[in-house]
């Protein structure tokens, strides 16, 4: 097979390291400035967070199992799944799609860093320090009638039920600090994978010619430099109301309770969108490699991935359909809701259409894709009966909205970060991952997802409004609630398995070898792992896919693409 | 079964039958009983229609993807055509939805103005609803009459329509007002006034919840609406409209208004004024309490009072300094409250 990487000696000023084992850890993975090591420290704290928000989750679940079980008081649980939304958002979702930006981008266009490889740094460490911020609320004193040890108020924290004179403690003012922290470093990541992609891409590797994947992480750092703004200004905003005696959101004083969720989901809306693209993005550089075939529809590819950029921005009002604004407002963000439905169908025409015609591989990161594709395309579906405002009357903040967001969160985004660790762990560690384990992993996954969360869309049909710690029994929503439990349990057998197949694969895994998948884009011409400096030489690129062309003398790309 | 279960299952079943009336506890958006949650229903079920039909057919493309065109032992290792794109197709998958989103927006905007544009007749009845931490509060301004967590409204029929027209706003954070087979939700929130209307076919008590979260016990912030035939709405009227019967030979109404009970409660025709918690003037015209689904009898009321964080933990209401003996007079007038 053709490559394009020629190692360095060592000893090399380009390779030196620090000796003994401690030195060369602090260097490695501590002071470094690496975009492979960030990357990877990224993942594996997003990868901590997730499980710790899942075993919240979990204990949500057994609260929920019975009608009026006492397994969690009221102030526990409300705590649990404060702590659980806010996680799996800020640290889980955010810190793994920074992780895969960093590891892949630099990689994927041909260079050796990213743009600014110490601000890349700062970033990882602000992120970091917001996760140990919002977990050390538990170790906080505690304030007045027990308001104290971790936030209550939900994780979009609708005001006034943040302000002073409803939430005492200092769990609220951890809240805040933890994610102003946190989203100042996804907003200098941002910065950073932006002007990475604008000024670092090899010779020859136009726009047009950039990876799909690097593309839409482009898309995603726009949203994020738009609709991160609104939230820290809506923290810092609450912080006055909170300690300076401002009165932005305080309704006692005449504030605006709506004004908050004006803030927040000028954020929250885009953020969803945020948490999902990187997704798209592993997806659309995956199912071309196992369906041996190139995307379908590049341009529209590009087209659909900047409209939902773009579109996303103008549609936050639909989380507020029910707090009275006048119907034409409401009118007008559902028919920009439903038109968000127009570019995400393009894209899943184009994957299947990909697949279409190809010879499918289906290896551990396709069948991921597979699911991912079935499952999120219901879970968009679902988003369009949301969008119908009067629908979303009845929907709105019941367990219908819960399923649907978990859909397109776990039956969507996990499923393709899953596909996306089964793919590039061979990249990242030079070792395959099992195929039976991951196979084990994939369809208990599925299953424990189905099981866990198809109920819900009917609890939530059934009048269960979200955020109860308890309910009822006689409104129809035990049996759903029961099932839904025990989803749990079967989730986190494959969970497990993930977590035994990585160490077993880091210590015993089959070689991978350069290339495993037989792939197109730059990242596996290099070694795996690649070296510090991931290419001796910088490639020079002539398509999209510059490694076909290598591979295909007599066919390349080159010569059917314009531009 | 836990013993919790058995106790808590029993309280729904026993409050049913004091309330001696047909039970809505179903939250069945698909089975409206009033003419907003009805047109809601309608439109539903359209998107729910349009929705599984596009889900059936792509999933069914990809399925089928997926099926032919896998890989298997034997199949030739070479790589298949190679294919780019096609501007054509692409046009028609765009357009498609286009049409589809057209659609589903013109029933949209029409539903959406037809429930929130809706003018309400003169002869309607007003009612404001205060969301409270954690119960509700219902004030008939032209009735005057106030009374807590149960909603009495007039059936509506085709031979006599009756509109109820709500007036929501709160006391403390936000909250939202849901009940399914009435209406959807429309939040209640501090420092603004939402409104909406609701005209209910059937009679009998129809459920609903808190649907925004409002803190600690955002759980037990239910919703009971009971729905009266015009003549029953009419006695039900008369009845919260007259004060309550005093007499300072009670004892137990010496105790209740000695107690610190007063400085939140109201009940009309005494000195007890307090407007923090409900109006107790007629608080066993309540099949039930603590907004939840608690009986409304001596044994709870005596639990309650007690200790108000043992059945609702992390409610606002004080553990008042009583005697037994003082508890037993209370709890005693307070059955009185007819």
């Amino acid at each position: 097979m053709a490559s394009i990487s020629y190692p360095i000696e060592e000893g090399h000023p380009a390779v030196r390291k620090r000796a003994g084992f401690w030195a060369s850890f602090v260097d490695e993975w501590i002071f470094t400035v690496d975009h492979k090591h960030l990357g990877l420290m990224y993942i594996i704290i997003a990868l901590l967070f997730f499980v710790a928000s899942g075993l919240q989750g979990a204990l949500i679940r057994i609260q929920l199992m019975y009608p009026n079980n006492d397994f969690l008081s009221p102030q526990v649980f409300n705590r649990m799944f404060t702590m659980h939304g806010t996680t799996m958002v800020f640290f889980v979702g955010m810190p793994f799609i920074a992780g895969l930006a960093n590891y892949l981008v630099p990689l994927m266009i041909g260079t050796r860093d990213m743009a600014f490889p110490r601000l890349n740094a700062l970033g990882f460490w602000l992120t970091l320090f917001g996760g140990i911020l919002l977990y050390s609320s538990y170790f906080a004193w505690t304030g007045p009638a027990g308001t104290g040890s971790a936030p209550d108020v939900g994780w979009f924290a609708y005001a006034p039920l943040t302000e002073k004179a409803f939430s005492p403690g200092s769990s609220t003012d951890f809240w805040i600090l933890s994610i102003l922290m946190s989203s100042t470093g996804s907003t200098v990541t941002a910065i950073n994978i932006l002007a990475t992609a604008l000024c670092l891409r090899c010779k020859g590797m136009t726009l047009a010619r950039m990876p799909l994947l690097v593309w839409m992480f482009c898309v995603v750092s726009f949203q994020i430099l738009v609709a991160l703004p609104p939230l820290t200004a809506a923290q810092v905003m609450l912080l006055f109301d909170r300690f300076l005696g401002a009165h932005f959101f305080d309704t006692n004083a005449t504030g605006d309770a709506v004004l908050w969720r004006h803030f927040f989901w000028l954020f929250g809306h885009p953020e969803v969108y945020i948490l999902i693209i990187p997704g798209f993005a592993c997806v659309t550089e995956i199912i071309p490699v196992f369906a041996r075939k190139p995307i379908f529809g590049r341009a529209a590819m590009i087209g659909a991935s900047v409209s939902i950029g773009v579109i996303s921005l103008g549609v936050w009002a639909h989380h507020m359909y029910t707090v009275g604004l006048p119907s034409r407002a409401n009118i007008f963000f559902a028919v920009a809701t439903m038109l968000v439905g127009v570019p995400t169908g393009i894209k899943i025409f184009n994957w299947i259409a990909t697949m279409w015609g190809g010879r499918i591989r289906l290896r551990t990161p396709m069948l991921w894709c597979t699911a991912f594709l079935f499952q999120f395309l219901l879970a968009g579906l679902t988003g369009i009966m949301l969008a119908v405002a009067p629908f979303d009357w009845q929907l709105g903040n019941s367990y219908f909205v819960v399923a649907h967001f978990h859909y397109t969160l776990i039956g969507g985004l996990l499923c393709t970060l899953f596909a996306g660790v089964y793919y590039w762990f061979p990249k990242a560690t030079g070792r395959m991952l099992s195929e039976t384990l991951g196979k084990w992993h994939f369809w208990l996954l599925i299953i424990g997802f189905h099981v866990t969360f198809d109920p819900l869309h009917f609890a939530g049909l059934l009048g269960m409004p979200r955020r109860i710690y308890t309910y009822p029994a006689g409104r129809g929503w035990e049996g759903f609630n029961l099932f839904s439990t025990w989803g749990v349990a079967i989730q986190a057998v494959a969970i497990l398995i993930f977590v035994w197949n990585v160490l077993d694969s880091l210590i015993r895994g089959q070689k991978a070898g350069n290339d495993p998948w037989d792939a197109w884009t730059l990242e596996w011409g290099t070694t795996s792992p690649p070296p510090e400096y991931n290419f001796a030489v910088l490639p020079e690129v002539r398509s999209s896919r510059p490694l076909w062309d290598l591979k295909h003398p007599e066919d390349p790309d080159w010569k059917y693409e314009q531009s | 079964m836990n013993p919790v279960l058995r106790v808590s299952g029993g309280f729904l079943f026993f409050a049913n039958l004091l309330a001696g009336q047909t039970m809505h506890p179903s939250g069945n958006m698909f089975r409206p009983l009033a003419t907003p949650a009805r047109l809601v229903s309608e439109l539903s079920e359209l998107t729910v229609v349009i929705c599984l039909s596009v889900f059936v057919i792509v999933a069914g493309l990809l399925a089928y993807a997926v099926i032919r065109f896998a890989y298997r032992e034997g199949d030739s290792r070479s790589e298949p055509a190679q294919v780019y794109g096609s501007n054509q197709v692409e046009i028609a998958w765009t357009v498609i939805p286009i049409l589809i989103v057209f659609v589903l927006s013109m029933a949209t905007a029409r539903i959406t103005s037809a429930v929130q544009n809706q003018p309400i007749p003169k002869d309607a009845l007003y009612v404001t609803v205060i969301g409270h931490q954690w119960w509700w509060e219902f004030q008939y301004p032209d009735l005057k009459i106030t009374t807590a967590n149960e909603l009495h409204v007039p059936l509506s029929s085709t031979a006599q329509p009756h509109m109820t027209s709500l007036t929501l706003k709160s006391a403390d954070v936000s909250h939202g007002f849901w009940i399914p087979q009435l209406a959807g939700k429309t939040d209640v929130i501090p420092n603004r006034t939402n409104t909406m209307w609701i005209d209910p076919h059937e009679t009998g008590i129809y459920l609903g919840n808190c649907s925004e979260y409002c803190g600690t016990q955002h759980a037990k912030m239910e919703i009971r609406v009971v729905v009266d035939t015009p003549e029953d709405f009419q006695k039900w009227v008369e009845r919260q409209r007259a004060t309550a019967a005093t007499s300072d030979a009670d004892a137990g109404q010496q105790a209740f208004l000695s107690s610190p009970c007063i400085v939140c409660h109201t009940v009309n025709g005494t000195a007890a004024m307090g407007a923090i918690g409900p109006d107790l003037t007629h608080l066993m015209s309540r099949y039930t309490i603590l907004a939840a689904e608690t009986p409304n009898n001596a044994a709870n009321l005596r639990d309650w009072i007690k200790d108000p964080q043992h059945l609702k933990p992390g409610n606002k209401m004080p553990t008042a300094p009583l005697s037994d003996r003082q508890l037993d007079q209370i709890v005693a007038y307070l059955t009185t409250l007819k």
